[in-house]
């Protein structure tokens, strides 16, 4: 039968894109040919108003990039600035760092996890997923006075030491943390329905994962082993024993699968930093008006999307001369297209859902 | 750990290796490989086949004002764990640097992005157009030329 495709505009204002991310779908009937994403919706210019600011004014723009995992955002990019300017960081704040970026990545996974399942029906699992992701914003909220706009991770270590009880409630999500997956793995993974709308759908083979750049768990689902935590350690990080979590087909459960993986090392990790945390301040001695020496620095975190990197470049003053983001879920994003192709609408969701783009980050 | 290529070799070894005539710039952190954009094609394969930088890592672009424009390219490689900075220098009159979508496809937007953010267009890329502004948006905001206006 002879059918012709038309176009069906999904978003920018549609409850399953995370933000405001347009997508416009060619189809042919119910099936894909072509998904093109539009993006640039929330672009605010971060890169070039952080070249009118100091260094530590730039700090709190990144909490607004990837609003889901501030505190990795925080601390790339001062680690890129104490990395040009060669600055030691204190011990505890290292430590302090590390178990704010694991909470943080965990919160985030958790997010990503509870959206993903809400937009394939199942309510229930969200609710679970929002109430225990409370916990860690009010461990937040009482180091640094806020839930998700951190700006606590600041050049030379961290903005205030954890108050008086922190340590001990941290240690308790901790412990209460396996429970908590038991509850998804009944809830969620257990789900028939869900494993059907994610079993074998969206392929994505690992040289093509490679060659589109891809990061994070979109590439460790494809079984490509390359976590910037384990493969270029940054600050103290090779201290910790920590599995990286890899899929071995590449579809969507994979890319499901790997980020609930990622939170149980992510819990190892804070388990084990916690433990050897040592007392001592949480400040270097750090000059009142920041000026690196000229000179450039690339440095990169894995955060909960992938692989996160700042380029700045000094010219010896007060503010960044360039200021650039490597947003990984922008990159991710390009893959939208290709996995999509060849599957329903209502696919689209789940697919896009497993690439887990924040559209804060997507369009800087 | 990570290597940075040219910590492993000599300028000279590494113009010997890559079949081109390459310079170094910058100290320490800072330092990167310096092509012309006619030898950006051949040098960008010869990374990727005789050293196995198979990573884009990052690509983005830097105005230097007076001496011109610079696209940087943050290279990794995930077979040997080694990191190299690429910089192509071209000036702000031309703005074109060949694509390198056809070493690694995941390019596309990058280039998109600087294409729009920067104005440097990148010869033989698919779909060279704006990623995050408007169409219809007059002028390259990361320009240094780009003044922004002032808060109403």
């Amino acid at each position: 039968m002879q059918t012709q495709t038309y176009e069906l505009n999904m978003g920018p204002q549609h409850p399953s894109t995370h933000g405001v991310l347009r997508i416009i779908l060619e189809l042919d009937g119910e099936v894909v040919v072509k998904a093109t994403p539009v993006i640039g919706y929330l672009h605010r210019g971060i890169e070039k108003i952080c070249e009118g600011k100091t260094y530590g004014q730039t700090i709190p723009f990144t909490d607004r990039m990837d609003y889901m995992h501030s505190m990795n955002n925080n601390l790339g990019l001062c680690q890129a600035v104490e990395k040009l300017m060669g600055l030691e960081v204190p011990e505890r704040a290292e430590y302090i760092r590390v178990i704010m970026a694991e909470l943080s990545r965990i919160a985030s996974h958790m997010i990503y996890a509870g959206a993903l399942v809400n937009d394939l029906g199942g309510v229930t699992g969200f609710v679970f997923l929002i109430r225990d992701r409370e916990r860690i914003l009010e461990l937040f909220n009482k180091a640094c006075g806020a839930r998700m706009t951190f700006n606590y991770i600041r050049i030379g270590g961290v903005q205030q030491d954890v108050p008086e009880g922190w340590v001990e409630e941290c240690r308790r999500f901790v412990d209460d943390f396996p429970e908590m997956m038991h509850t998804y793995n009944g809830l969620i993974m257990g789900n028939e329905i869900f494993q059907a709308r994610m079993k074998d759908i969206a392929i994505l083979p690992p040289d093509r994962a490679v060659a589109m750049a891809a990061s994070g768990g979109v590439l460790r689902a494809s079984g490509v082993n390359y976590d910037v935590r384990k493969d270029d350690p940054y600050g103290i990080y090779d201290r910790f024993d920590f599995d990286v979590p890899l899929g071995t087909k590449g579809d969507n459960w994979d890319r499901f699968i790997v980020r609930m993986q990622e939170m149980e090392q992510s819990i190892r990790i804070i388990d084990q930093a916690l433990k050897q945390m040592p007392e001592g301040p949480v400040m270097a001695k750090v000059p009142k008006v920041i000026k690196p020496p000229v000179g450039e620095v690339y440095h990169h975190v894995e955060n909960s999307k992938g692989d996160l990197g700042y380029y700045v470049v000094s010219d010896g003053g007060m503010k960044p001369y360039r200021w650039h983001a490597r947003r990984p879920a922008m990159v991710n994003l390009q893959l939208l297209d290709e996995l999509c192709r060849g599957y329903k609408i209502a696919d689209v969701v789940a697919i896009l859902g497993t690439l887990d783009p924040v559209l804060g980050e997507v369009d800087c | 750990m990570v290597k940075f290529l040219l910590d492993e070799f000599e300028p000279a070894q590494l113009s010997n290796l890559l079949g081109q005539e390459v310079a170094i710039a910058g100290e320490g952190v800072s330092r990167a490989l310096i092509v012309t954009p006619e030898q950006l094609i051949a040098t960008m394969e010869a990374l990727v086949t005789k050293l196995g930088f198979d990573y884009l890592g990052d690509l983005t672009s830097v105005d230097r004002g007076a001496e011109g424009l610079e696209v940087v390219y943050h290279l990794y490689s995930l077979t040997n764990q080694r990191e190299i900075r690429v910089k192509a220098k071209v000036d702000a009159e031309t703005a074109t640097v060949p694509t390198v979508t056809t070493i690694w496809p995941g390019a596309d937007w990058f280039e998109r992005e600087v294409y729009d953010l920067m104005g440097i267009s990148f010869a033989g890329h698919p779909n060279m157009t704006r990623l995050l502004l408007p169409e219809d948006f007059e002028g390259h905001p990361l320009r240094k030329s780009y003044k922004l206006q002032k808060r109403v």
